[in-house]
Protein backbone atom coordinates (compact mmCIF):
# COMPACT_ATOMS: atom_id res chain seq x y z
CA UNK A 1 0.00 0.00 0.00
CA UNK A 2 1.00 3.56 -0.61
CA UNK A 3 0.17 7.05 -1.31
CA UNK A 4 -1.01 6.83 -4.78
CA UNK A 5 -3.09 3.77 -4.15
CA UNK A 6 -5.58 6.11 -2.25
CA UNK A 7 -6.37 8.32 -4.77
CA UNK A 8 -9.43 6.22 -6.06
CA UNK A 9 -10.42 5.16 -3.13
CA UNK A 10 -12.65 7.27 -0.42
CA UNK A 11 -11.38 5.69 2.31
CA UNK A 12 -12.99 2.52 4.05
CA UNK A 13 -13.83 4.96 7.26
CA UNK A 14 -15.30 7.04 4.87
CA UNK A 15 -17.70 4.30 3.41
CA UNK A 16 -20.06 3.33 5.50
CA UNK A 17 -22.30 5.49 7.49
CA UNK A 18 -22.10 4.87 11.25
CA UNK A 19 -24.03 5.98 14.12
CA UNK A 20 -26.17 9.01 14.35
CA UNK A 21 -24.74 9.91 10.57
CA UNK A 22 -27.48 11.94 9.86
CA UNK A 23 -25.89 14.51 11.55
CA UNK A 24 -22.45 13.15 12.97
CA UNK A 25 -20.03 12.75 10.08
CA UNK A 26 -16.65 11.57 11.92
CA UNK A 27 -15.03 11.10 15.48
CA UNK A 28 -11.09 11.84 15.66
CA UNK A 29 -9.43 10.95 18.50
CA UNK A 30 -5.70 12.54 18.93
CA UNK A 31 -3.27 11.96 21.75
CA UNK A 32 -0.05 14.17 22.35
CA UNK A 33 2.91 12.42 22.93
CA UNK A 34 6.83 13.32 23.13
CA UNK A 35 10.14 11.06 23.85
CA UNK A 36 11.54 11.45 26.96
CA UNK A 37 15.19 12.65 27.20
CA UNK A 38 14.55 14.63 23.94
CA UNK A 39 13.79 18.48 23.79
CA UNK A 40 11.05 19.20 21.99
CA UNK A 41 10.74 20.21 18.17
CA UNK A 42 11.26 24.16 18.67
CA UNK A 43 14.87 23.17 20.46
CA UNK A 44 15.51 19.84 18.89
CA UNK A 45 18.94 19.90 16.42
CA UNK A 46 18.17 18.23 13.05
CA UNK A 47 20.28 16.06 13.72
CA UNK A 48 17.81 14.60 17.10
CA UNK A 49 14.82 15.44 14.76
CA UNK A 50 15.97 12.47 12.50
CA UNK A 51 17.07 10.25 15.57
CA UNK A 52 13.19 11.08 17.33
CA UNK A 53 11.30 10.25 13.62
CA UNK A 54 13.85 6.83 13.33
CA UNK A 55 12.95 6.16 17.28
CA UNK A 56 9.05 6.32 16.25
CA UNK A 57 9.48 4.91 13.01
CA UNK A 58 11.18 1.62 14.22
CA UNK A 59 8.99 1.59 17.37
CA UNK A 60 5.61 1.40 15.24
CA UNK A 61 7.25 -1.44 12.61
CA UNK A 62 7.86 -3.46 15.45
CA UNK A 63 4.53 -3.39 16.82
CA UNK A 64 1.31 -5.55 15.83
CA UNK A 65 -1.00 -2.70 14.06
CA UNK A 66 2.71 -1.10 12.60
CA UNK A 67 2.07 -4.42 9.98
CA UNK A 68 -0.51 -2.88 8.56
CA UNK A 69 0.18 0.61 8.25
CA UNK A 70 2.77 2.39 5.43
CA UNK A 71 4.92 5.33 5.83
CA UNK A 72 5.13 9.01 4.04
CA UNK A 73 8.27 10.79 4.23
CA UNK A 74 6.41 14.10 4.48
CA UNK A 75 10.04 16.02 4.20
CA UNK A 76 10.10 14.35 0.93
CA UNK A 77 6.79 14.52 -0.57
CA UNK A 78 5.89 16.92 -3.19
CA UNK A 79 3.62 19.64 -2.09
CA UNK A 80 0.54 17.91 -3.93
CA UNK A 81 0.63 15.03 -2.00
CA UNK A 82 0.70 16.93 1.35
CA UNK A 83 -2.22 18.37 0.63
CA UNK A 84 -4.23 15.37 -0.31
CA UNK A 85 -3.11 14.07 2.90
CA UNK A 86 -4.47 16.86 4.68
CA UNK A 87 -7.48 17.05 2.57
CA UNK A 88 -8.13 13.04 3.85
CA UNK A 89 -7.52 14.54 7.54
CA UNK A 90 -4.40 12.09 7.34
CA UNK A 91 -2.07 14.78 8.45
CA UNK A 92 -2.76 18.87 9.61
CA UNK A 93 -1.83 21.49 7.58
CA UNK A 94 0.78 22.48 10.19
CA UNK A 95 2.48 19.37 9.62
CA UNK A 96 2.28 19.94 5.24
CA UNK A 97 3.65 23.31 5.92
CA UNK A 98 6.64 22.38 8.43
CA UNK A 99 10.12 21.77 8.07
CA UNK A 100 12.29 18.98 9.02
CA UNK A 101 12.64 15.59 9.26
CA UNK A 102 9.21 14.30 9.23
CA UNK A 103 6.43 12.03 8.06
CA UNK A 104 3.36 10.25 9.06
CA UNK A 105 2.07 6.08 9.54
CA UNK A 106 -1.19 5.29 7.78
CA UNK A 107 -3.17 2.31 8.15
CA UNK A 108 -4.42 1.09 5.08
CA UNK A 109 -7.79 1.87 6.26
CA UNK A 110 -6.77 5.25 7.00
CA UNK A 111 -8.46 4.55 10.46
CA UNK A 112 -5.97 5.06 12.29
CA UNK A 113 -2.09 7.90 11.60
CA UNK A 114 0.88 8.68 13.47
CA UNK A 115 2.35 11.98 12.90
CA UNK A 116 6.22 12.10 13.58
CA UNK A 117 7.77 15.41 14.30
CA UNK A 118 4.31 17.44 14.09
CA UNK A 119 4.31 19.94 17.24
CA UNK A 120 5.08 17.10 19.32
CA UNK A 121 6.91 13.97 18.77
CA UNK A 122 3.85 12.08 18.05
CA UNK A 123 0.74 12.38 17.27
CA UNK A 124 -1.66 9.41 17.55
CA UNK A 125 -4.96 10.13 15.55
CA UNK A 126 -7.98 7.61 15.36
CA UNK A 127 -10.82 8.18 12.91
CA UNK A 128 -14.63 6.71 12.75
CA UNK A 129 -17.12 7.50 10.91
CA UNK A 130 -20.38 8.79 12.62
CA UNK A 131 -20.37 9.01 16.39
CA UNK A 132 -18.05 6.40 17.53
CA UNK A 133 -16.26 7.16 20.63
CA UNK A 134 -15.65 3.93 22.50
CA UNK A 135 -14.34 2.25 18.98
CA UNK A 136 -11.96 5.31 18.32
CA UNK A 137 -10.58 5.47 21.86
CA UNK A 138 -10.01 1.70 22.13
CA UNK A 139 -7.90 1.88 19.68
CA UNK A 140 -6.40 4.53 20.11
CA UNK A 141 -5.68 3.60 23.86
CA UNK A 142 -4.43 0.15 22.09
CA UNK A 143 -1.79 1.95 20.21
CA UNK A 144 -0.70 4.09 22.75
CA UNK A 145 0.17 0.87 24.88
CA UNK A 146 2.10 -1.24 22.30
CA UNK A 147 4.25 2.12 21.77
CA UNK A 148 4.88 2.64 25.40
CA UNK A 149 5.91 -0.82 25.90
CA UNK A 150 8.57 0.14 23.42
CA UNK A 151 9.64 3.39 23.95
CA UNK A 152 9.52 6.40 27.04
CA UNK A 153 7.30 9.18 26.57
CA UNK A 154 7.56 11.89 28.58
CA UNK A 155 5.90 11.96 31.86
CA UNK A 156 5.05 14.33 34.81
CA UNK A 157 4.13 13.39 38.00
CA UNK A 158 1.46 16.86 38.00
CA UNK A 159 1.08 17.65 34.51
CA UNK A 160 0.72 14.05 33.16
CA UNK A 161 2.04 13.83 29.59
CA UNK A 162 4.31 16.26 28.79
CA UNK A 163 3.68 18.69 25.35
CA UNK A 164 5.49 21.57 23.47
CA UNK A 165 1.82 23.43 24.19
CA UNK A 166 1.04 23.64 27.84
CA UNK A 167 -2.60 23.48 26.41
CA UNK A 168 -2.28 19.57 25.44
CA UNK A 169 -0.57 18.35 28.60
CA UNK A 170 -2.20 16.09 31.03
CA UNK A 171 -3.80 13.63 29.35
CA UNK A 172 -2.73 14.94 26.02
CA UNK A 173 -6.33 13.98 24.58
CA UNK A 174 -8.14 15.61 22.07
CA UNK A 175 -11.74 14.46 20.98
CA UNK A 176 -12.79 16.21 18.22
CA UNK A 177 -16.34 15.24 16.61
CA UNK A 178 -17.19 16.52 13.15
CA UNK A 179 -21.08 17.89 12.63
CA UNK A 180 -23.55 18.71 9.69
CA UNK A 181 -25.56 21.14 10.43
CA UNK A 182 -26.93 22.53 7.62
CA UNK A 183 -30.67 22.87 9.21
CA UNK A 184 -29.48 24.77 12.66
CA UNK A 185 -27.88 27.03 9.45
CA UNK A 186 -30.77 27.75 7.90
CA UNK A 187 -33.14 28.04 11.05
CA UNK A 188 -30.71 30.80 12.52
CA UNK A 189 -30.43 28.26 15.15
CA UNK A 190 -26.21 27.66 15.48
CA UNK A 191 -26.51 29.95 18.32
CA UNK A 192 -27.66 27.04 20.12
CA UNK A 193 -24.75 24.86 19.24
CA UNK A 194 -22.27 27.04 20.59
CA UNK A 195 -24.16 28.34 23.69
CA UNK A 196 -23.99 24.30 24.37
CA UNK A 197 -20.26 23.54 23.69
CA UNK A 198 -19.20 26.67 25.69
CA UNK A 199 -20.80 25.43 28.67
CA UNK A 200 -18.98 22.32 28.47
CA UNK A 201 -15.58 24.01 27.51
CA UNK A 202 -15.54 22.69 24.39
CA UNK A 203 -14.32 24.49 20.89
CA UNK A 204 -16.23 24.81 17.62
CA UNK A 205 -14.68 25.43 14.66
CA UNK A 206 -14.51 24.97 10.75
CA UNK A 207 -14.17 22.15 8.61
CA UNK A 208 -10.07 22.41 8.45
CA UNK A 209 -9.48 23.08 12.20
CA UNK A 210 -8.85 26.31 14.08
CA UNK A 211 -9.18 29.13 12.03
CA UNK A 212 -11.30 28.03 9.38
CA UNK A 213 -14.98 28.98 8.17
CA UNK A 214 -17.32 26.55 8.55
CA UNK A 215 -17.88 25.42 4.65
CA UNK A 216 -20.59 23.31 3.81
CA UNK A 217 -21.93 23.83 6.97
CA UNK A 218 -19.78 21.20 8.91
CA UNK A 219 -18.41 21.89 12.66
CA UNK A 220 -16.01 20.48 14.68
CA UNK A 221 -16.22 20.95 17.89
CA UNK A 222 -13.47 19.64 20.83
CA UNK A 223 -12.15 19.91 23.76
CA UNK A 224 -10.10 22.65 25.22
CA UNK A 225 -9.49 21.22 28.38
CA UNK A 226 -7.00 17.86 28.59
CA UNK A 227 -5.77 18.61 32.44
CA UNK A 228 -7.10 17.67 35.45
CA UNK A 229 -10.12 15.84 33.89
CA UNK A 230 -9.17 11.10 32.87
CA UNK A 231 -9.37 10.22 29.45
CA UNK A 232 -12.83 8.82 30.67
CA UNK A 233 -14.36 11.86 31.89
CA UNK A 234 -13.76 13.60 28.60
CA UNK A 235 -15.08 10.85 26.04
CA UNK A 236 -18.21 10.86 28.96
CA UNK A 237 -19.01 14.50 28.13
CA UNK A 238 -19.05 14.46 24.66
CA UNK A 239 -20.77 10.38 24.51
CA UNK A 240 -23.66 11.47 27.57
CA UNK A 241 -24.00 15.67 26.91
CA UNK A 242 -22.82 17.82 24.00
CA UNK A 243 -23.33 15.72 21.09
CA UNK A 244 -26.65 13.88 21.59
CA UNK A 245 -27.92 17.48 22.51
CA UNK A 246 -26.78 18.72 19.42
CA UNK A 247 -27.70 16.22 17.10
CA UNK A 248 -31.40 16.39 18.71
CA UNK A 249 -31.43 20.26 17.74
CA UNK A 250 -30.39 19.50 13.97
CA UNK A 251 -33.12 16.94 13.75
CA UNK A 252 -35.31 19.06 15.89
CA UNK A 253 -34.58 22.17 13.18
CA UNK A 254 -34.97 19.19 10.53
CA UNK A 255 -38.32 18.11 11.22
CA UNK A 256 -39.63 21.73 11.50
CA UNK A 257 -38.33 22.50 8.10
CA UNK A 258 -39.86 19.37 6.62
CA UNK A 259 -43.22 20.09 8.30
CA UNK A 260 -43.28 24.01 7.98
CA UNK A 261 -41.74 24.83 4.90
CA UNK A 262 -41.21 21.74 2.86
CA UNK A 263 -41.50 23.43 -0.82
CA UNK A 264 -38.59 26.32 0.67
CA UNK A 265 -36.66 23.18 2.03
CA UNK A 266 -37.27 21.10 -1.02
CA UNK A 267 -36.61 24.16 -3.37
CA UNK A 268 -33.00 24.52 -1.73
CA UNK A 269 -32.05 20.62 -1.92
CA UNK A 270 -33.59 20.07 -5.87
CA UNK A 271 -32.17 23.24 -6.64
CA UNK A 272 -28.48 22.04 -5.28
CA UNK A 273 -29.05 18.57 -7.05
CA UNK A 274 -29.76 21.17 -10.41
CA UNK A 275 -26.88 23.12 -10.47
CA UNK A 276 -24.40 20.16 -9.04
CA UNK A 277 -25.85 18.32 -12.09
CA UNK A 278 -25.65 20.86 -14.65
CA UNK A 279 -22.60 23.70 -13.80
CA UNK A 280 -19.73 22.76 -16.49
CA UNK A 281 -17.05 24.78 -13.95
CA UNK A 282 -17.47 24.99 -9.94
CA UNK A 283 -15.57 26.32 -7.61
CA UNK A 284 -15.21 24.24 -3.85
CA UNK A 285 -16.50 26.78 -1.96
CA UNK A 286 -19.85 26.64 -4.39
CA UNK A 287 -19.36 22.32 -3.98
CA UNK A 288 -19.36 22.57 -0.48
CA UNK A 289 -21.91 24.83 -0.13
CA UNK A 290 -24.63 22.73 -2.74
CA UNK A 291 -22.76 19.50 -1.81
CA UNK A 292 -24.43 20.47 2.24
CA UNK A 293 -27.75 20.82 0.82
CA UNK A 294 -27.67 17.76 -1.39
CA UNK A 295 -26.33 15.72 1.97
CA UNK A 296 -29.35 16.89 3.86
CA UNK A 297 -32.05 16.03 1.30
CA UNK A 298 -30.48 13.07 1.47
CA UNK A 299 -30.24 11.77 4.83
CA UNK A 300 -34.15 13.61 4.48
CA UNK A 301 -35.39 11.27 2.24
CA UNK A 302 -36.38 13.98 -0.37
CA UNK A 303 -33.95 12.32 -2.70
CA UNK A 304 -34.10 8.97 -2.57
CA UNK A 305 -31.73 7.77 -5.67
CA UNK A 306 -28.16 8.79 -4.24
CA UNK A 307 -26.49 7.22 -0.89
CA UNK A 308 -24.97 8.90 1.97
CA UNK A 309 -21.79 7.05 0.85
CA UNK A 310 -21.84 8.64 -2.57
CA UNK A 311 -22.18 11.91 -1.06
CA UNK A 312 -19.31 11.47 1.30
CA UNK A 313 -16.99 10.98 -1.69
CA UNK A 314 -18.05 13.76 -3.57
CA UNK A 315 -17.09 15.84 -0.58
CA UNK A 316 -13.61 14.41 -0.49
CA UNK A 317 -12.74 13.90 -4.08
CA UNK A 318 -13.95 17.41 -4.88
CA UNK A 319 -10.87 19.13 -2.99
CA UNK A 320 -8.22 20.67 -5.26
CA UNK A 321 -5.21 18.06 -4.23
CA UNK A 322 -7.76 15.42 -4.82
CA UNK A 323 -8.88 16.30 -8.38
CA UNK A 324 -5.21 16.89 -9.25
CA UNK A 325 -4.02 13.53 -7.94
CA UNK A 326 -7.07 11.50 -9.86
CA UNK A 327 -6.23 13.72 -13.83
CA UNK A 328 -2.47 12.97 -12.43
CA UNK A 329 -1.32 16.40 -13.68
CA UNK A 330 -1.59 19.90 -12.18
CA UNK A 331 -4.44 22.16 -12.59
CA UNK A 332 -4.51 25.90 -12.27
CA UNK A 333 -7.77 27.23 -10.65
CA UNK A 334 -9.85 27.36 -13.60
CA UNK A 335 -8.99 24.34 -14.67
CA UNK A 336 -10.07 22.42 -11.43
CA UNK A 337 -13.01 24.03 -10.93
CA UNK A 338 -13.96 22.47 -14.57
CA UNK A 339 -12.62 19.02 -13.73
CA UNK A 340 -14.50 19.59 -10.39
CA UNK A 341 -18.15 19.78 -12.39
CA UNK A 342 -16.96 17.03 -14.54
CA UNK A 343 -16.27 14.67 -11.86
CA UNK A 344 -19.83 16.15 -10.05
CA UNK A 345 -21.38 15.32 -12.95
CA UNK A 346 -20.47 12.03 -13.79
CA UNK A 347 -20.72 10.63 -10.23
CA UNK A 348 -24.21 12.00 -10.28
CA UNK A 349 -25.16 10.47 -13.50
CA UNK A 350 -24.24 6.82 -12.25
CA UNK A 351 -26.29 7.49 -9.29
CA UNK A 352 -29.48 8.75 -11.66
CA UNK A 353 -32.14 5.93 -11.67
CA UNK A 354 -33.21 5.08 -15.25
CA UNK A 355 -35.94 6.63 -17.11
CA UNK A 356 -38.62 3.96 -18.60
CA UNK B 1 -15.51 49.99 8.61
CA UNK B 2 -18.64 50.24 10.14
CA UNK B 3 -21.18 47.18 10.91
CA UNK B 4 -23.48 47.06 7.88
CA UNK B 5 -26.41 45.88 9.94
CA UNK B 6 -26.39 48.47 13.15
CA UNK B 7 -24.17 50.82 11.88
CA UNK B 8 -23.01 51.56 14.88
CA UNK B 9 -20.06 49.43 15.83
CA UNK B 10 -16.31 48.71 13.65
CA UNK B 11 -17.29 45.71 11.58
CA UNK B 12 -15.31 43.07 12.99
CA UNK B 13 -16.65 39.86 11.04
CA UNK B 14 -16.24 39.64 7.76
CA UNK B 15 -18.53 37.08 5.94
CA UNK B 16 -18.76 35.84 2.57
CA UNK B 17 -22.02 34.23 1.79
CA UNK B 18 -22.41 32.24 -2.05
CA UNK B 19 -26.09 32.73 -3.10
CA UNK B 20 -26.86 31.48 -5.69
CA UNK B 21 -23.35 30.35 -7.06
CA UNK B 22 -22.51 34.29 -6.64
CA UNK B 23 -20.27 35.50 -3.37
CA UNK B 24 -21.65 38.82 -1.61
CA UNK B 25 -19.22 39.94 1.00
CA UNK B 26 -20.58 40.96 4.44
CA UNK B 27 -19.33 42.79 6.98
CA UNK B 28 -20.87 43.44 10.82
CA UNK B 29 -19.56 44.24 14.13
CA UNK B 30 -19.46 40.94 16.52
CA UNK B 31 -23.04 41.73 18.49
CA UNK B 32 -24.75 41.66 15.30
CA UNK B 33 -22.73 38.89 13.96
CA UNK B 34 -23.36 36.80 17.26
CA UNK B 35 -27.18 37.70 16.92
CA UNK B 36 -27.41 35.95 13.17
CA UNK B 37 -25.46 32.89 15.31
CA UNK B 38 -22.35 33.49 13.24
CA UNK B 39 -19.52 31.80 14.84
CA UNK B 40 -17.00 33.60 16.57
CA UNK B 41 -13.64 32.08 17.53
CA UNK B 42 -14.25 30.99 21.14
CA UNK B 43 -10.82 28.99 21.22
CA UNK B 44 -8.73 31.01 24.00
CA UNK B 45 -5.32 30.97 21.97
CA UNK B 46 -1.76 30.05 24.51
CA UNK B 47 -0.71 33.76 23.46
CA UNK B 48 -3.50 35.45 24.94
CA UNK B 49 -3.49 33.38 28.26
CA UNK B 50 0.26 34.52 27.96
CA UNK B 51 -0.30 38.27 27.53
CA UNK B 52 -2.82 38.47 30.11
CA UNK B 53 -1.21 36.80 32.41
CA UNK B 54 2.45 38.42 31.81
CA UNK B 55 0.70 42.06 32.27
CA UNK B 56 -0.92 41.42 35.06
CA UNK B 57 2.60 40.33 36.94
CA UNK B 58 4.58 43.08 38.73
CA UNK B 59 7.81 41.22 38.08
CA UNK B 60 7.96 40.86 34.57
CA UNK B 61 11.62 42.08 34.58
CA UNK B 62 12.48 39.18 37.10
CA UNK B 63 10.57 36.49 34.99
CA UNK B 64 12.22 37.51 31.81
CA UNK B 65 15.38 36.23 33.07
CA UNK B 66 14.16 32.65 33.86
CA UNK B 67 15.75 30.19 31.69
CA UNK B 68 15.71 26.59 31.82
CA UNK B 69 19.57 24.84 31.97
CA UNK B 70 18.24 22.07 29.95
CA UNK B 71 16.91 23.28 26.64
CA UNK B 72 18.33 27.77 27.34
CA UNK B 73 14.71 28.78 26.29
CA UNK B 74 13.94 31.50 28.53
CA UNK B 75 10.13 32.04 29.96
CA UNK B 76 10.13 35.18 27.42
CA UNK B 77 10.52 33.46 24.33
CA UNK B 78 8.38 30.84 25.45
CA UNK B 79 5.97 33.83 25.68
CA UNK B 80 6.09 34.90 22.32
CA UNK B 81 6.16 31.37 20.93
CA UNK B 82 3.82 29.40 22.98
CA UNK B 83 6.09 26.36 22.51
CA UNK B 84 8.51 25.03 25.35
CA UNK B 85 11.93 23.60 24.36
CA UNK B 86 11.75 20.83 26.40
CA UNK B 87 9.97 18.72 29.16
CA UNK B 88 12.22 20.11 31.88
CA UNK B 89 10.76 23.44 31.06
CA UNK B 90 7.79 22.09 33.13
CA UNK B 91 10.06 22.54 36.26
CA UNK B 92 12.17 25.00 35.17
CA UNK B 93 9.58 28.06 34.81
CA UNK B 94 7.71 27.15 37.80
CA UNK B 95 5.46 29.42 39.26
CA UNK B 96 5.02 31.14 36.00
CA UNK B 97 4.16 28.27 33.80
CA UNK B 98 1.81 26.71 36.60
CA UNK B 99 -0.59 29.96 36.45
CA UNK B 100 -0.38 29.75 32.85
CA UNK B 101 -1.32 26.26 32.54
CA UNK B 102 -3.95 27.06 35.24
CA UNK B 103 -5.52 29.79 32.85
CA UNK B 104 -5.22 28.00 29.87
CA UNK B 105 -6.89 24.68 31.10
CA UNK B 106 -9.56 26.11 33.25
CA UNK B 107 -8.43 26.12 36.76
CA UNK B 108 -7.37 22.35 36.52
CA UNK B 109 -3.73 21.78 37.65
CA UNK B 110 -2.99 18.43 38.26
CA UNK B 111 -3.05 15.39 36.28
CA UNK B 112 -5.89 12.60 37.05
CA UNK B 113 -5.56 10.21 34.12
CA UNK B 114 -3.75 7.01 33.04
CA UNK B 115 0.05 7.00 33.71
CA UNK B 116 2.43 5.62 31.19
CA UNK B 117 1.79 1.68 31.23
CA UNK B 118 -1.75 1.88 32.04
CA UNK B 119 -4.71 0.93 29.93
CA UNK B 120 -7.63 2.76 29.91
CA UNK B 121 -10.78 1.01 29.45
CA UNK B 122 -14.43 1.81 29.55
CA UNK B 123 -16.56 0.47 31.73
CA UNK B 124 -19.44 -1.39 30.27
CA UNK B 125 -21.64 -0.55 33.21
CA UNK B 126 -20.60 3.15 34.00
CA UNK B 127 -21.28 3.03 30.22
CA UNK B 128 -24.54 1.49 30.38
CA UNK B 129 -25.48 3.81 32.93
CA UNK B 130 -24.65 7.15 31.02
CA UNK B 131 -26.51 5.57 28.26
CA UNK B 132 -29.53 5.39 31.32
CA UNK B 133 -28.99 8.59 32.34
CA UNK B 134 -29.28 10.33 29.25
CA UNK B 135 -32.81 8.73 28.26
CA UNK B 136 -34.20 9.34 31.29
CA UNK B 137 -33.37 12.66 30.55
CA UNK B 138 -34.98 12.76 27.16
CA UNK B 139 -38.30 10.62 28.81
CA UNK B 140 -38.68 13.39 30.86
CA UNK B 141 -38.25 16.28 28.84
CA UNK B 142 -40.94 14.44 26.57
CA UNK B 143 -43.23 14.34 29.71
CA UNK B 144 -42.97 10.43 28.81
CA UNK B 145 -43.20 9.81 32.68
CA UNK B 146 -44.27 6.12 32.04
CA UNK B 147 -40.58 5.31 30.46
CA UNK B 148 -38.93 7.78 32.87
CA UNK B 149 -39.89 5.53 35.92
CA UNK B 150 -38.82 2.52 34.35
CA UNK B 151 -35.19 3.81 33.59
CA UNK B 152 -35.10 5.24 36.65
CA UNK B 153 -35.62 1.68 38.06
CA UNK B 154 -33.20 0.09 35.70
CA UNK B 155 -30.51 2.88 36.79
CA UNK B 156 -31.58 2.15 40.71
CA UNK B 157 -31.05 -1.39 39.68
CA UNK B 158 -27.49 -0.55 38.29
CA UNK B 159 -26.15 1.23 41.30
CA UNK B 160 -26.69 -1.83 43.51
CA UNK B 161 -24.60 -3.90 41.76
Amino acid sequence: MKLDDLVHSPGEWLQTGGPMSDVVISTRIRLARNLAGYNFLGRATPDQRRKIERTLFEAISASDFGKNTFYVDIDKSDMLDRQFLVERHLISRQHAEGEGSRGVAISNTETLALMINEEDHLRIQVLRRGLNLDDAWEETSRVDAALESLVDFAFHKQYGYMTACPTNCGTGLRVSVMLHLPALKLTNEIEKVFRAAKEMRLAVRGLHGEGTDALGDLFQISNQVTLGYSEEEILTGFRADVIPSIVRYEQEARRVLTKNKPAALDDKIWRALGTLENARAISSDEALFLLSHLRMGVVLDRIKHIDLSAISEMFLATQSAHLQKRCGQRLDGEERSVARAEYIRQKLSQARPSRN
Amino acid sequence: MLCQNCKKHTATVHLTDLIGGDKQERHLCEACAGQEGVMIKQHVSINDVLNSFLMCQAGVQELSRVKCPQCGLSFVEFKSQGLLGCPNDYDAFGEALASVIERAQDGRTHHTGKSPGEVVTIDPVQQRRLDLQRELREAVEAEDYERAAKLRDEIAGLDKK
